[in-house]
């Protein structure tokens, strides 16, 4: 019988069935990091239990970090603590960790496909609901809490209930200066922030055959945006070209064999789905959130909702509720509304890739007066590599801080936080009430070259006016 | 390992508005810098519970006569955002022990099940009821009956759903699922020994 990839890697780590009709699923590959790891071993002590399998475990440190310094003590004692902690559980239970002075930290969704430890036709979990991001390799990667870090630490399993899959096909070629930040802020957009519950995404067509791995990535991470705990594409020959030579990637003979299974894990044609939506790639334009939740998007050219056109008295109530906090004017077009800050990074948009393509535009440009701009690599390899290239100078001589590997801005855990109601651009994923460190301030989240579009004109803007992106493409 | 089993909530409860109130609003990220859950309570919906100086901002929580609720009450999506499971933490360390919404998000809802805080929903009609309820007198004694799956106040009585899996766990005590999962040993390496990738 023809069966999805989610149905194939389920069945492949399904070790049996639990009374309560769940199952005990094989977790291959645990990833933790900082915040939601040390009470988890904390528990385990209690327990006096052990790790499993001290090898299928890795940890990175991400949230907490400082990006504008790099020598310890941090001038956070609860920062430094966190991180002493998990050196400590690291050497505890024998499991490899990714320090700060390794030159491979950084965020764990772009660490663990850069050292090729996220791999198609494996189940991931981490405590982190952007684990989905690791799906682009045709892995099921979940998000777990501190409870079921524990039961994976101690078990390399956890107990969970099938999900149904859902399959969104995008097909075609998105226009000139849309990415795919864009096909998922629109995805989100189409089918709500609840749209997923429930749900493993199967992200395919032609836009995503064509996709890059790093395009892939951006797409998944997002998937818990629109409620769905997983979010994959299908392994393919993108997908092994970019595992082969990275550090834990199969070597030799090995490696043959990994790819041939690798492939066996693709959905087969003809594979029955709980639902399928289309979506075609010329309808997607370079989206913004307006409000304080990612399913609240408009293109750059539309107005910002009006309640008064709301369809139903809960969409009124939230739309007032979100321009309340946003300061927004109904009816008002987005593009020009003021900015404070641009911040440029992320698990969602902080790869070589992200900055390769801003820093094409961004030379001989220069960051509005007035507003703070940062770019933060994800990882310390994404780091070295824009270093090489020079993009780095690129992003300073703009007027962007070029920071150290880490979350930074995303959210408020470390030194990078907006002030009072200041209005963030960001490449990030959550534009949540607070989330970017400051209880009133405010997030608008859009694709890497929109946030450089916001900062050199100091307003929301399209990107491709300001970078004619149009005439660079057809020239 | 015996865990309780968690047939029904008695308590009094309290109701906070608003739909989609995610993780960040239930516990700001920056109280999240904790080695332990301990604690982590009094952060419960911090920022709308308290102004940047410390003093008290309007809110249900903030009120001296829902003090002491053990049940809470909320609208849709509860506990969108974030897989931290400092969320149902915060709440279950603040005192609550049962939540009733219209629906809850996925991964909270399922931290919330590990924790055993059984998460009801109910319509948004019944929910209103209930908050008329308490609002009215709020000594009033909600029973969140989770193996009934109905909701009990003030003589009256509305239909409540805990989805199947999670009513199971909760009321034959196998909420916490590491005494099964440990049990399964043998059958999780001999899968594992099918997959090249775990190899040592
Ligand atoms: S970059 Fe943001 S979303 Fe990604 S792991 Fe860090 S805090 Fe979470």
């Amino acid at each position: 019988m023809a069966k999805s990839l989610f149905q194939k890697v389920w069945d492949a780590h399904a070790v049996r069935n639990l009374a309560n009709g769940q199952t005990q699923l094989l977790i291959g590959t645990h990833l933790i990091h900082e915040v939601t790891s040390p009470q988890a071993f904390g528990m385990l002590r209690d327990l006096g239990l052990k790790v499993l399998m001290p090898h299928r475990t890795f940890a990175t440190v991400d949230h907490i970090v400082p990006t504008d310094r790099f020598d310890e003590p941090y001038s956070d004692p609860l920062a430094q603590a966190m991180i002493q902690e998990l050196r400590k559980n690291c050497d505890e239970f024998g499991i490899t960790f990714f320090d700060r002075h390794s030159g491979k930290q950084g965020i764990v969704h772009i660490v663990g496909p850069e050292q090729g430890i996220t791999q198609p036709g494996t189940t991931i979990a981490c405590g982190d609901s952007h684990t989905s991001t690791h799906g682009a390799f045709g892995a099921i990667a979940f998000g777990i809490g501190t409870t079921q870090i524990r039961d994976v630490l101690a078990t390399q399993t956890m107990a969970l209930g099938r999900l149904k899959v859902r399959r969104i096909n995008v097909d075609g070629k998105l226009r000139p200066g849309v990415y795919a930040k864009d096909v998922i802020l629109h995805i989100i957009r189409t089918l709500g922030v609840n749209g997923g519950t429930g749900y493993a995404y199967e992200y395919a067509g032609s836009t995503f055959d064509a996709f890059t791995m790093e395009e892939r990535m951006t797409v998944c991470n997002m998937s818990i945006e629109g409620g769905a705990r997983v979010g994959y594409v299908n392994p393919d020959e993108t997908t092994f070209a970019y595992l082969k030579g990275r550090p834990y990637s199969p070597k030799g003979k090995a490696w043959d064999e990994a790819v041939e299974r690798w492939r066996s894990f693709a959905s087969d044609e003809g594979c029955a789905y709980d639902d399928v939506v289309n979506i075609r790639a010329e309808d997607i334009a370079p989206t913004v959130t307006w409000g304080i939740n990612p399913g609240q998007g408009i293109s750059i050219l539309e107005t910002i909702p009006d309640p008064a056109s709301a369809k139903a008295p809960d969409e009124k109530s939230s739309i007032e509720e979100a321009l309340a906090y946003m300061k927004l004017k109904p009816g008002a077009p987005i593009k020009g509304t003021k900015i404070d800050v641009a911040f440029m990074g992320s698990c969602t948009n902080g790869r070589l890739s992200d900055f390769q393509e801003v820093a094409k535009y961004l030379k001989g440009r220069r960051v509005a007066p007035g507003v703070k701009a940062i770019a933060v690599p994800g990882s310390q390899g994404v780091g070295a590599l824009c270093a090489s290239l020079g993009i780095d100078q690129v992003f300073r001589d703009a007027g962007f801080e070029w920071r150290e590997a880490g979350c930074s801005m995303c959210l408020a855990m470390n030194p990078d936080k907006l002030i009072g109601d200041q209005l963030c651009a960001s490449s990030s994923n959550r534009n949540f009430k607070g989330r970017q460190g400051s209880p009133t301030g405010r997030t608008i989240l859009m694709s890497p070259l929109m946030v450089a579009a916001a900062a050199v004109t100091g307003q929301v803007s399209d990107a491709r006016e300001v970078f004619e992106v149009e005439e660079l493409v057809e020239v | 390992m015996s865990l309780e089993k968690i047939t029904q909530v008695a308590g009094r409860a309290v109701y906070v508005p608003g739909n989609d109130i995610d993780t960040d609003r239930i516990i700001p990220a920056r109280f999240m810098k904790c080695v332990t859950f301990d604690g982590l309570g009094e952060f419960l919906f911090y920022d709308v519970r308290k102004n940047a100086d410390g003093t008290d901002k309007p809110h249900p929580l903030n009120e001296p006569r829902f003090k002491g609720a053990t049940i809470l009450l909320s609208g849709a999506n509860f506990g969108c955002g974030s897989s931290r499971e400092h969320a149902p933490q915060a709440i279950q360390k603040y005192g609550f022990r049962a939540m009733v919404a219209e629906n809850f998000a996925e991964i909270f809802f399922g931290n919330c099940t590990t924790l055993g805080i059984p998460c009801a929903t109910a319509s948004r009609e019944d929910i209103a009821k209930i908050a008329a309820a308490i609002e009215a007198n709020p000594q009033t004694e909600v029973v969140v009956d989770v193996a009934k799956q109905e909701i009990r106040f003030g003589g009256q009585s509305v239909k409540a759903t805990v989805r199947d899996a999670a009513r199971d766990a909760l009321v034959n005590g196998r909420w916490d699922a590491i005494g099964e999962l440990l049990e399964g040993k043998d059958a999780v390496l001999r899968t594992a020994g099918k997959l090249p990738y775990l190899a040592a």
